[in-house]
């Protein structure tokens, strides 16, 4: 949350500039082979696979919740928060840790990429034709060389329907 | 310098919050007592420093109206103006002001905008003497008459010194020691800190303690001798700094209360009625945690009993009561809990209109409300939409009643119940735990997955087969068996029927469990939830272990099956159970909420004569063997003699948090051995849980028989002689040594009386302890007995057909009582000219005459077990006399 606010002032600065030379830092993950961007002042903690005790009745997002350092990390499926087809059983995920309303929340994913660091210039808005389960969590995309990043809304991944406001 | 006047302004806002919390407190209570300088004195130093401290931060519109109270309170402390409650109403509603004006200041950091003239103007109006101090309300003439004519004046009697702690000492106890004018030493010794660093303190005790678990784990498995030792100290430091940090967040439940004298006192004036709140044990500890989620359930509560349960002052006189309403806060330790009790002495809750209610809003049928005791309907005012106030006030009646705060001071793990009989008043009992940090935990599985129970609502362990097909599961095969009621699983369990849960269903985690294959055995784990007892159906059951219990994410806060979660000593996530949440989702917890009982004909007891009993055979004293019947005693336990502690010369240990009176039942204790067995006799009575140790010498065996008392005769503590298994033996008298261990445990023992014809008698009677102590005594009086644990089931019985000479009724039980059981038999059946006798707690005049008139053929006190069985003899001759003579004239 806060590296969003950041992000905003950053660009409060210079609002008549939009193509200029400023980069945003995103962590880079892959979900059901799409690429996709987590700003990386927003990310706590990397994991690697890890022991997650099933939690009966939550929500289908919840995977579980997994002991981070005696913190207590509820575990979201990002498959099934972005309504796509599961992952296999036994596939070792990693996760991606991030802090909500002093909350942490690890959000399961394929794999972890690099850190890049973008140029706004290659930023744009979601395509219209986005479907709502991404245009809901994403905030635009960058046009990357070879392929497409998507850039993921984590406030509003990590505000579950079950949640009261 | 910004930054230094931050910090000034934050200390400042701290200190003002104090202040006017002890304003407020001490405005009211001026009200009360016009004269009392020391008060008025307070308050003025109070608003002085308000107004002094603004001044100095420029905070402009903060110090004008600080200053116009001020200049009013000093031409009152120099005797120029009088107190009226204009006066003090305008005081608060400055007060009020200042508070909104700080509340404003804490989130933006400057003097929120608004216009203060009004209010300016009207203070100064009183203190230039042009709105002249209106209604002139008693006592002014300083010295005059005496210093209670408030509004709320006190026509009652002087109230014992502890019935009536002085406000201002409450203030004073409540506010942060440095606060505390008068204890300048108190001041030195304490030092103000941080909430944030407490919790922080908190957490990072929780952890060293998940830690050390951990460790301790480790070192379990490893025969490594070296770390043995100081793992050890590790241990006992880490107990002792989580006991010492956890005395840190303890704070006195008055804390709570110091809203509630203002609250009162504006309720009062709104309503026009007058109240009197009485706080007692505001000096009761409990953990802050705890203590901030029950204030607004409390101060909900106190205006709910001000609006509803207090009648206006008209209405009290004609109902011969004083004009005065009350309302008693009381508090105090109980076992691991706190008690609060909210009693008022106003209407009650009326039966017939929260009926009228429930039918109109559809939470019952008119049908399940015949059925139901007036208790029971009273409790609807828990549920969710409902409120007795025919008009919205602003006080209350919004419809967020009782249900929400029933179900916040659940959340917190604690419990509330009422207690209220119309036109006398009504009693709000509320019991929270202690702390919700740290709690004892039973591990267990279920459908795979791993979970923790806390062990205070666990009450046994129960070993049992699935049945086959086949319903007649005989108690012959040995071991308990899982019976099914069209496909509901129960479990004969000492005469009644368990009603069972499978966890693994509830929880939705079947599939995993058709996996996970048993060896047909399966363990039940028996919960208290309030009055009823539900099984737990588990895969297995581990080790107990302290946990330390952390909220759930809010995203799971919606599962009210859980309480919390934690991590284990083997560093894995485990969600925490709560039993009242699975009470609910099973439906058990419906008897609290009102709804009927379904008497199931399954669940009748069968007759106590010629069935058989489990009995615990011990030796204590002398060489032969001694029986008592096993459902009487709550535990067994082997206490090391170390751990025997006297207090005020008798021998006691610490039981389960708790001193409990240790009784060698051979006179002395045997100081040779390490550790003596115990039986643990326990019960739920009235003001809560009583117990009990008998030191025995050894513990024997468990067996099944039937339990006939052959020889009877007065030996002090011996009911009489059985066979049982084969061997003649002592069943001792259980009254007996628990009147020897507690005086009060009953008013007399029981006086065993002559032998005569084999009567049968029914025992009605809701509590399983007292059935199980009044069947022995009956049985050695030389009569054949059968019980039913409550009315319903009773006439179930006279339905079936049975037959009896006499019937002992209770009075209190749940659903229908005493008195609506007596009328039923009366009106016809095969019952109908029985001899009934009312066996209660309740003895006073008009419960006796309402006993009688009800159809009880006698009254007796449950407190005087001889004079039941006098009654009973004289009852039966009547009735035998009679038949005999309607025999002769037919």
């Amino acid at each position: 949350m806060s590296a969003h606010a950041t992000l905003t002032r950053r660009s409060d600065i210079k609002p008549d500039e939009p193509h200029s030379t400023e980069k945003d830092v995103f962590v880079t993950l892959f979900v059901a082979d799409q690429l996709c961007g987590i700003p990386v002042l927003s990310v706590r903690d990397i994991l690697g696979p890890q022991t997650i005790t099933r939690i009966p009745l939550a929500p289908a997002e919840v995977a579980g919740s997994l002991n981070l350092r005696g913190r207590i990390v509820t575990a979201i499926d990002l498959r099934r928060r972005l309504n796509l087809p599961l992952a296999s059983e036994n596939a070792a995920r990693m996760a991606v840790v991030a802090e909500q309303g002093s909350e942490l929340y690890a959000l399961l994913v394929d794999q972890v990429s690099e850190v890049m660091s973008l140029p706004r210039q290659q930023f744009e808005a979601n395509p219209p034709t986005m479907p709502q389960e991404w245009a809901r969590f994403s905030n635009g995309i960058y046009r990357l060389q070879d392929r497409l990043l998507a850039v993921l809304d984590i406030t509003r991944l990590l505000t579950l329907s079950n949640e009261p406001k | 310098m910004g930054h230094l006047m931050d910090d000034l302004l934050t200390d400042f806002l701290t200190e003002t919050n104090e202040s006017l919390a002890e304003a407020d407190l001490a405005l009211v209570k001026l009200e009360q007592k016009p004269n009392d300088a020391a008060t008025l004195a307070l308050i003025f130093r109070l608003v002085h420093t308000i107004k002094g401290t603004c001044g100095f931060l420029a905070l402009s519109r903060l110090e004008k109206v600080a200053h116009a109270a001020e200049n009013v309170l000093g031409k009152v402390r120099d005797g120029a103006l009088s107190v009226s409650p204009d006066l003090i109403t305008a005081i608060l509603s400055a007060i009020d002001r200042i508070k909104l004006i700080v509340a404003g200041l804490e989130s933006n950091g400057a003097e929120p905008s608004g216009d203060d003239r009004q209010l300016i103007s009207d203070l100064d109006a009183i203190f230039e003497g042009r709105k002249a101090a209106s209604p002139p309300i008693a006592a002014t003439p300083p010295a005059a008459s005496p210093p209670a004519k408030a509004s709320k004046s006190k026509t009652r009697k002087p109230e014992p010194a502890i019935a009536r702690p002085d406000n201002a000492e409450l203030a004073a106890d409540v506010s942060p020691p440095g606060n505390a004018q008068s204890d300048a030493n108190l001041a030195a010794q304490t030092i103000r800190v941080g909430v944030d660093v407490l919790e922080n303190l908190m957490t990072l005790v929780s952890e060293l303690v998940l830690t050390r678990n951990q460790l301790l784990q480790l070192a379990r498995s490893q025969e490594n001798g070296l770390f043995t030792g100081p793992l050890q100290r590790l241990s006992h430091i880490t107990s002792d700094l989580q006991e010492g940090v956890m005395k840190t967040r303890m704070q006195p439940i008055g804390i709570a209360w110091n809203k509630l004298p203002r609250i009162v006192r504006d309720l009062s004036r709104e309503l026009g009625k007058k109240i009197d709140l009485v706080m007692m044990g505001a000096e009761t500890e409990l953990d802050r945690q705890v203590l901030e989620l029950i204030k607004d359930p409390l101060t909900h509560m106190v205006r709910n009993s001000g609006d509803h349960g207090l009648e206006t002052p008209a209405e009290r006189l004609a109902a011969g009561k004083p004009e005065t309403g009350r309302i008693n806060l009381n508090a105090f330790h109980e076992g691991g809990h706190i008690i609060i009790e909210i009693a008022d002495d106003g209407r009650g809750l009326p039966v017939e209109k929260i009926k009228a209610k429930v039918l109109s809003k559809g939470l019952a049928s008119e049908a399940e409300l015949a059925g139901m005791s007036d208790e029971a309907i009273q409790r609807f005012i828990f549920r969710a939409g409902f409120s007795t106030a025919t008009a919205v006030t602003a006080v209350s009646g919004r419809g967020v009643g009782m249900d929400v705060v029933k179900t916040n001071i659940e959340k917190i793990g604690g419990t509330v119940d009422l207690k209220s009989r119309e036109g006398e008043g009504t009693t709000f009992t509320i019991k929270i735990p202690l702390t919700l940090a740290i709690v004892s935990a039973l591990i267990l599985q279920a459908g795979g997955e791993r979970f923790a129970i806390p062990q205070i609502s666990v009450v046994e362990l129960v070993r049992a087969g699935e049945a086959s097909a086949k319903s007649d599961a005989s108690p012959d095969t040995g071991g308990s068996v899982i019976e099914r009621i069209n496909g509901t699983p129960v479990l004969r369990l000492r005469e009644r029927l368990l009603p069972l849960v499978s966890l693994d269903a509830l929880m939705d985690l079947q599939a995993a469990r058709a996996g996970a294959a048993h060896d047909g055995a399966l363990t039940i784990i028996v919960t208290q939830i309030g009055a009823n007892q539900l099984g737990l159906i588990v895969d297995r059951v581990f080790d107990t272990e302290e946990i330390v219990v952390k909220p759930v994410a809010p995203v799971l806060r919606h599962i009210s099956m859980f309480s919390g979660n934690t991590i284990l000593g083997d560093g894995s996530v485990i969600m925490i159970l709560d039993p009242s949440g699975i009470a609910r989702a099973s439906g058990v917890a419906s008897s609290n909420e009102g709804r009927p009982r379904q008497a199931s004909p399954a669940q009748f007891s069968l007759p106590h004569a010629g069935e058989t009993t489990s009995m615990l055979l011990f030796r204590a004293g002398d060489n032969g063997i001694k029986a008592v019947p096993l459902g009487l005693v709550a535990r067994l336990e082997q206490i090391a003699q170390d751990r025997i502690e006297t207090a005020s010369g008798v021998p006691v240990t610490q039981y389960r948090g708790r001193l409990m009176r240790l009784l060698p039942m051979s006179g002395a204790f045997d100081l040779t051995r390490s550790e003596q067995p115990v039986l643990v006799f326990s019960d739920q009575n009235g003001r809560g849980e009583q117990r009990m140790g008998l030191v025995v010498d050894e513990i024997v065996d468990v067996v099944e028989d039937r339990l006939n008392i052959e020889l009877a005769y007065a030996r002090e503590g011996i009911l009489g002689t059985a066979i049982i298994a084969g061997r003649a033996t002592d069943v001792i008298d259980t009254s007996y040594w628990l009147t020897k261990a507690d005086p009060s445990w009953f008013h007399d023992r029981s006086t065993i009386a002559n032998r005569q014809r084999q009567a049968h008698v029914l025992v009605v009677e809701d509590s399983a302890f007292f059935r199980q102590m009044i069947i022995p005594v009956l049985q050695a009086a030389g009569y054949a007995v059968s019980s039913a644990p409550d009315a319903a089931r009773a006439l179930a019985m006279r339905e079936a057909g049975r037959q009896f000479d006499a019937i002992i009724s209770d009075i209190e039980m749940p659903d229908m009582d005493g008195l609506d059981f007596v009328r039923a038999i009366r009106l016809g059946g095969a019952w109908a000219e029985l001899p009934v006798i009312a066996l209660s707690s309740l003895v006073r005049e008009d419960d006796v005459e309402a006993g009688r008139d009800a159809g009880f053929t006698d009254y007796v006190s449950k407190s005087a077990k001889g004079d039941l069985i006098a009654s009973l003899q004289q009852c039966l001759a009547v009735a035998s006399a009679q038949h005999e003579t309607a025999r002769l004239v037919a």
